[in-house]
């Protein structure tokens, strides 16, 4: 099979990494080749964050090239647009339909780009959601991260692996009810 | 069992399984979690983190001549700080096996350089091994403890952040069995006094025609006949780059063992492939030693000399390709930099230092590497410099005694360091200002963690990298053992404390230092923070929009909970991500800023 190109971008703490694990795991469970590549480093005081995963019978490179990313789930909108140029030109986006402005953007000294659904949509094969709406409606804005792996799971119709139990392994035991419903409802979004 | 590891996890498993029985590191990244997972095996393995690089690699090459084998890991940086003990260590080489590792940053994701340390290796003489994925990893540290026992030497294993941070499958092996060798007294290998040395240099250089000879027949050398039309020469991350950019349009010549090179390997791969190309980040360093032999190559003619190689590269340089990329309108796109974390202990001081430097425009702020290296940045725009780990009170110093040979007495030098960064390499800086009498004013970020890294103890926290408690040591004690005698501890979120040391210490005609205590607000609060402190970051502030004049003095706190709406003219506070440190309300003359709990 040709490998498939997976990027997980957003804001830095976000939850983009549990995120891209929980996806290794389930890949890996499904019998593939997988490597992931991250940028660590001062992703943890907001700045633009990446992960991307790849899989195949082979994998070679665990960096996406441009132009070459299969899908993009991007966390926040702006992002979305930043790496829109790792987008194969037949590649899909899902995007979390929610804003985080930069510090430029705070300050007042910069705007944050109009108009982003539309002029993404217009070019991508763009799928919108409001994951972190979802999230906060089930009690914790946190769990957007897998509202938007629900998502994406069903897209990638990897559906042969049990995303409970990878769930279940992952996350504190506290979390693991929410953020299964977080998947499930994430899961639903997504009408294909 | 097959299971998904970073390079760093690889290391740390290869090193447990290989029988390892002592670590030292000094956190950078994209080193940092080699220790990090060493330190979570404690009936295994004893792990520390050090003050600096220097001091881990000593400690480790002290325990592989008592007769443990054991590790140092550090960025490529670190090694520069390691490089005395690294350099003539290769001239005694070991007992029980030695590895070193060192994590280089090409693209400087995370470093203020981005050196080439596989240059070490041929400046020390050291055999050398280049890792390109995760199985590598595993693979080459259980290699290089046998080579570092059966020629006597230290082994480099040089990662880069993309073979670090990148996951792929681990196939685990044997735990393999090491006895302990107890060190035998010989010092005509062991002292290197100059009359020693002389024989050692010599049993260096016969080593590395050994370790030639080893090259050669490496099974981490390997070549693969495809396509003979290409032929790719590349190690580490860059062979993965090619091989999947490639294919089978090309052979490939892959090199794991990469000092010394397999000389008659490269000859005879290079006499069955008809175009060969040189894949390697940053230094044309296997170039140089390829052309040297006579060999034609395309190297950095056609690949850049800074900066990540990526896919992209080697095919558009290989292949004359690149991918489609879909255009869209970027141009209003702003950057998203990181910032200063709500509730940074941080904000407080480099507020002030902004403000100072409004008032009296002669003050030379001198940086460091940690969290707080952000105060170069908008709105406090407060550090002039930064250079490397420890240098911001040594380079004040430089520029203090210039100020008053040059009789610029209104000028002051004053220099920002962490805590864990002044354990590193601060304190031998402090003691100059001391000893050779500057007027440095030294401002210790105390919060009580090694931040930037992701929260490793250092000798200040009073806590080991495997969990248990020790004594943390007293800084303004030892700042007053040092010789400096004005020393003040503040609370770096009250701004009064903060301004009131300031213009303390700008008016005095010596050294002082300043201690800005408080815990960072990302950190795992200790039973001795809590009692120190109290509850930490439990408030929450909320803007009195009646009382808001639009005036915007909150937004120089630079706080990201902080947002300015354009429309209403209004300050407004993020509700979530409020920490509560409260310095927007003491910076607000309008009391338009409360406290909402």
């Amino acid at each position: 099979m040709d490998t498939k190109r997976i990027m997980i971008v957003g804001v830095g703490g976000q939850g983009t990494i549990l995120c891209g694990k929980l996806l290794t795991i389930a890949l890996m469970q499904a019998g593939y080749d997988v490597k992931m590549t991250e940028i660590h480093g001062m992703s943890q005081r907001g700045g633009s964050v990446s992960s991307e995963i790849s899989y195949s019978d082979k994998v070679y490179s665990p960096v996406t090239e441009t132009g070459d990313a299969d899908i993009i789930v991007a966390f926040e909108k702006l992002e979305a647009l930043r790496y829109s140029d790792n987008l194969k030109p037949s590649g899909k986006m899902i995007i979390n339909d929610y804003v985080i402005e930069p510090t430029s953007v705070l300050s007042a000294k910069a705007d944050y780009p109009q108009g982003l659904n539309e002029r993404i949509g217009e070019k991508f094969d763009a799928i919108f959601i409001k994951a972190s709406d979802i999230a906060k409606e089930l009690g914790n804005p946190k769990v957007m991260n897998i509202v938007l792996l629900g998502a994406l799971a069903k897209v990638l119709d990897l559906n042969n692996v049990d995303w409970n139990a990878i769930i279940a392994g992952n996350v504190k035991a506290n979390f693991v009810e929410i953020n299964q419903k977080a998947f499930k409802y994430g899961h639903d979004e997504i009408n294909i | 069992m097959k299971s998904l590891l970073t390079g760093n996890e690889a290391i740390a498993m290869g090193a447990i399984d290989a029988g390892a029985k002592y670590a030292g590191a000094y956190p950078g990244t994209p080193s940092t979690e080699i220790l990090e997972n060493l330190a979570e095996h404690k009936d295994e393995i004893y792990s520390e983190w050090a003050p600096n690089e220097k001091v881990a690699l000593e400690g480790a090459i002290g325990a592989a001549y008592a007769g443990v084998r054991s590790l140092a890991a550090m960025k490529h940086v670190g090694l520069n700080v390691a490089a005395d003990p690294f350099f003539t260590n290769a001239y005694v080489g070991v007992n029980a096996g030695l590895i070193v590792v060192s994590a280089d940053d090409p693209g400087m994701h995370s470093s203020q350089n981005e050196q080439d340390n596989r240059h070490y290796a041929y400046h020390a003489n050291v055999p050398m091994f280049e890792p390109s994925n995760s199985q590598d990893c595993y693979d080459m540290v259980r290699e290089a403890y046998e080579i570092s026992e059966k020629y006597d030497t230290p082994v480099l294993i040089r990662l880069t952040t993309r073979v670090s941070h990148s996951k792929s499958i681990v196939e685990r092996k044997e735990v393999l069995s090491h006895e302990f060798r107890p060190f035998e007294k010989d010092p005509m290998k062991y002292v290197t006094v100059p009359a020693v040395a002389k024989g050692l240099k010599l049993k260096v250089i016969k080593r590395r025609e050994e370790l030639l000879a080893y090259s050669e027949v490496s099974p981490f050398n390997t070549v693969e006949y495809n396509d003979k039309s290409i032929g790719i020469i590349a190690s580490g991350i860059c062979y993965e780059y090619a091989k999947e950019v490639l294919g089978d349009k090309a052979s490939y010549l892959k090199l794991g063992f990469t000092y010394p090179l397999p000389t008659e390997k490269i000859k005879e791969f290079a006499s069955n492939v008809d175009k060969i190309y040189v894949i390697e980040e940053n230094d044309p360093i296997m170039e140089k030693e390829v052309k040297a032999l006579g060999i034609e190559v395309i190297g950095k003619d056609a690949f850049p000399l800074n900066g990540e190689m990526l896919p992209q590269i080697v095919r558009k340089v290989v292949l004359g390709e690149a991918n489609e990329v879909t255009q869209i309108k970027k141009d209003d796109m702003p950057p998203r930099p990181p910032a200063l974390c709500s509730g940074c202990p941080h904000r407080g001081i480099f507020y002030s230092l902004a403000r100072s430097k409004a008032r009296r425009e002669k003050i030379y702020i001198s940086g460091d590497i940690g969290c707080y290296s952000l105060g170069y940045a908008d709105p406090y725009n407060a550090l002039d410099s930064i250079i490397c780990m420890g240098a911001s009170i040594s380079a004040a110093h430089g520029a203090s005694k210039v100020y008053e040979m040059m009789g610029l007495n209104d000028n002051k030098a004053v220099a920002v360091i962490g805590d864990s960064t002044f354990f590193h390499t601060g304190i031998n800086s402090l003691m100059n200002v001391a000893y050779n009498k500057s007027k440095v004013i030294t401002i210790i970020l105390d919060n009580r963690i090694t931040g930037m890294t992701g929260h490793q103890q250092n000798p200040g926290t009073g806590y080991t990298a495997q969990g248990a408690e020790s004594d943390a040591i007293d800084i303004p004690l030892l700042v007053k053992a040092i010789g400096i005698e004005n020393i003040r501890t503040i609370n770096p979120n009250d701004l009064t404390q903060v301004e009131d040391a300031l213009s303390w210490a700008m008016e005095l005609d010596g050294p002082s230092v300043i201690i800005a205590r408080y815990p960072c607000a990302l950190k795992r609060f200790s039973q001795a923070d809590k009692a120190e402190f109290g509850d930490m970051y439990i408030d929450r502030y909320i803007v009195d929009t009646e009382k808001c004049n639009g005036c915007k003095s909150c937004m120089k706190s630079g706080c990201p909970a902080l947002s300015f709406d354009k429309e209403n003219k209004k300050a407004n506070i993020n509700e979530d991500s409020c920490l509560g440190c409260g310095i927007c309300a003491q910076i607000c003359k309008q009391e338009a800023i409360q406290k909402a709990r």
